[in-house]
């Protein structure tokens, strides 16, 4: 699958009469339907149980918590589902790159198995941003923004169905979260993914430019 | 499926032979053992092992070293880490006390022997100039009645264990805010810490605290080596009654193995009585709000306490490398007056075949502790819960005195017809490396960031594949530290070698333990510092390969 028939076809990530509670506290409720290329921006007070939501919908949530709900992704219960096989990407606050793991290697290490051609898709992920030549770095010697880039490269190369972000600016200095914000809204637009953010930066919801629900 | 299992197979292997080793003392102690023609109950055997002469001062000094040796090490660590919270060394003592963790209790002790014997390396030092001693003086130092140099010989092993137990226990205890919070209601630094810090802390040290308890009540090697000889602690008579070539004191044995678990139970028992005159004492001094004084007190006990411990587990070890090459050496004299590689070389032809065993047992019992503790403690990752109501158990080994159950072991393989051979030395060995690899192991593992796990799994990766690719490499540092651990654990025993294998299964430490009545102090020293030498080239490994590894990725350099 290259990214112009990731395109053609457009994900949906439904998401119905979803509570989720800590110890038998309810914490949020939600419902929400969101398309292919479009970005709904959940917000709330820290302590809300957003991040908790990402880590439920993503298949990892702490066990104090409990939820209940539907997660459809295409119509498919991606809740019977184990982490690694929902399609579910997401971003954290921070890059993550693995530190053992060369740049090209931490891009690599998200191709799904038996992809031909893994180098060429590895060259290609880093010079659509800008990072030609970087494949054999040590991530630790890149700059920030750069490593932001890298992380967002890794996700698209798993071929995700949908994409979580977490805070994914908020640890960005003001200069650069503008510009990577930019970057990440509009490859994922353009990849026609379903995205969800969960945010307490009202700039972030409405750079995103979708819909917002409060908690 | 091996994961689930990995818990379950690891305390059935820790704790059924220790249970089923007990069981197996207790029978011939009251005079049932059928092989031996023990067909009936009796107490006989009891009451000639308490006719047997000497046994209360056995059985005293084994009490005295059990209690008094570990609370004068937590005194010392305790005031010692007092007296440096605030400092920044921490990370630079943990690497220093390190090597001398490595060093096992046999080389330690007779690196001490070495050095405070009548004609040691100190005595030479200070003769004849200052002390005016031209001959060796006439005083029982090593082997005293009273146990001192046994519990000092003890004491360089136990202060760095628990340094090093304490040091990786504190982060969890948030010293920094605590003591800054005291301090600025006016306590001194090192009583601040003592007050705030050390109630957080003690929890965390108490079952290494009580297994430190069991080995010093319990040591036979130590004991061999520098305890006192007639009569001797009551490990080594029971292990002297276990050899005896006539069985019929097996009997005798076997009670006497049933009274040394009776002994560190004791020793034990009177420590919670400590802890519960300390914890009364502790909030007395609390509520008293003293702020000033103490503070010099602390600092200077701490730190001469830790100097003087590593100064002589060093000390030893320079003692231990001069008599290993020393031609003849007249007493007064500092330094030998000739050096010779004779010794080495003669001695070198003779360790092949108890080197090939070390190694052998320490490899093969480091790795199948290595698998079974990532077993267990990747299984706690993926269900997202800790392994703690059993975590007690781990300790089963180290707090029971290893004589009590290995002698009933050793009637279990007898009765099976079971031929002492290496098989029987690993299976013991791992009962004691595995908790120690399990305890290395368990803090890293778990507080390697989980969002790790979970980021791979979000790129599409099973958790077998994050399990390899991420997590593995991840803590191949702490990994190996764990092997070099169970390395110098495996390395350093001595009657897990010398009951299971009857002998027949020589090690560097049997052979060098076997070497301590004998006297020649040369070939002593060459055995001693072979046995040093094989846990600190596990640890030289542990810590350089990965830094050669990752010598090309900085993130992975503050991991180690």
């Amino acid at each position: 699958m290259t990214d112009q028939q990731t395109n053609a076809t457009s994900h949906r990530l439904q998401l119905q009469d979803v509570r989720l509670s800590l110890r038998g506290t309810l914490l949020l409720a939600l419902d929400a339907d969101v398309c292919g290329g479009e970005i709904v921006t959940v917000m709330g007070p820290s302590g809300a149980g957003k991040s908790s939501l990402l880590a439920w919908l993503a298949g990892f949530l702490a066990p104090a918590f409990s939820a209940s709900g539907t997660v459809l992704l295409d119509r498919r219960n991606v809740l019977a589902l184990p982490a690694e096989q929902r399609r579910i990407g997401l971003l954290f606050q921070d890059p993550l790159l693995f530190p053992h793991l060369s740049v090209g290697g931490n891009l690599r290490f998200a191709l799904p198995a038996g992809k031909q051609d893994k180098d060429a898709r590895v060259q290609a992920a880093l010079v659509a941003v800008g990072l030609e030549g970087y494949a054999a770095r040590d991530p630790d010697t890149l700059s920030g923004g750069q490593k932001s880039r890298v992380a967002l490269q890794r996700l698209l190369l798993s071929e995700p169905h949908a994409v979580l972000l977490d805070e994914p600016f908020s640890r960005l200095d003001a200069s650069l979260r503008r510009d990577v914000r930019a970057l990440v809204f509009s490859t994922l637009q353009r990849a026609g993914l379903p995205t969800l953010m969960v945010t307490h930066d009202p700039e972030d919801a409405e750079a995103a430019g979708g819909r917002i629900v409060q908690l | 499926m091996l994961l689930r299992a990995a818990p379950w197979l690891v305390i059935a292997l820790l704790t059924l032979p220790v249970g089923l080793g007990v069981g197996l003392t207790v029978l011939p102690a009251f005079g049932y053992l059928p092989v031996l023609g023990g067909n009936s109950f009796t107490l006989q055997h009891w009451q000639a092992l308490f006719a047997s002469p000497g046994l209360s001062d056995s059985v005293l000094v084994s009490l005295q070293a059990g209690v008094l040796t570990p609370l004068l090490a937590l005194s010392i660590v305790m005031m010692f880490l007092a007296g440096i919270s605030g400092s920044g060394l921490e990370r630079w003592i943990r690497r220093l006390v390190a090597p001398l963790l490595a060093i096992p209790h046999a080389a330690a002790a007779f690196g001490l022997a070495f050095l405070i014997a009548p004609a040691g390396l100190l005595a030479r030092l200070v003769s004849p100039q200052i002390s005016g001693w031209t001959r060796p003086p006439d005083a029982l130092i090593v082997n005293d009645p009273l146990g001192l140099s046994l519990m000092l010989g003890l004491l360089i092993k136990e202060i760095p264990f628990l340094l090093l137990m304490a040091l990786a226990a504190l982060p969890q205890c948030d010293p920094q805010r605590r003591v800054a919070m005291a301090r600025s209601l006016g306590y001194s630094p090192a009583v601040a810490w003592l007050l705030t810090v050390l109630p957080a802390l003690y929890p965390l040290v108490r079952l290494p605290l009580y297994a430190v308890i069991a080995f010093a009540s319990a040591t036979v090697e130590v004991s061999m080596i520098l305890g006192p000889t007639l009569p001797p602690t009551l490990s080594v008579a029971v292990l002297q009654w276990f050899s005896d070539p006539d069985l019929a004191w097996r009997f005798q044995a076997a009670a006497g193995a049933l009274l040394q678990l009776g002994v560190t139970a004791f020793a034990m028992l009177l420590w919670r009585c400590l802890e519960a005159l300390a914890a009364v004492l502790g909030r007395r001094w609390l509520a008293a709000g003293q702020r000033g004084r103490g503070e010099s007190v602390v600092r200077v006990g701490g730190t001469f306490g830790v100097w003087l411990a590593a100064g002589l587990a060093l000390g030893g070890l320079v003692a231990l490398l001069m008599n290993s090459i020393a031609g003849f050496w007249r007493f007064p004299d500092n330094l030998p007056g000739a050096w010779t590689l004779q010794t080495w070389s003669r001695t070198l032809p003779e360790v092949s075949g108890p080197l090939g065993n070390t190694l052998g047992i320490a490899a093969a019992s480091t790795a199948i502790a290595l698998v079974l503790a990532v077993a267990v403690l990747e299984g706690e990752q993926r269900d997202g819960r800790k392994f703690t109501p059993a975590l007690w158990l781990l300790y089963v080994p180290l707090v029971i005195p290893q004589i009590a159950f290995l002698f009933g072991l050793i009637v279990a393989t007898e009765f099976l017809r079971w031929v002492p051979d290496w098989r029987l030395v690993l299976f013991a060995h791992l009962l004691f490396v595995l908790p120690y690899v399990f305890l290395a192991l368990s803090e890293a593992y778990r507080r390697l960031d989980p969002r790790w796990a979970q980021l791979a799994s979000t790129l599409g990766a099973s958790p077998w594949r994050s399990f390899w690719r991420i997590r593995l490499p991840l803590l191949l540092g702490p990994c190996l530290t764990a092997a070099a651990v169970g390395i110098a654990v495996s390395v350093g025993q001595y009657l897990a070698t010398q009951l299971p294998g009857a002998g027949r299964v020589p090690t560097i430490t049997s052979e060098a333990v076997a070497l301590a009545s004998g006297g020649n102090r040369s070939i002593i020293a060459v055995w001693a510092l072979l046995q040093s030498l094989l846990p600190m080239l596990g640890f030289l490994l542990a810590l350089y390969v990965p830094r050669l590894v990752w010598r090309h990725r900085n993130g992975m350099r503050d991991r180690q």
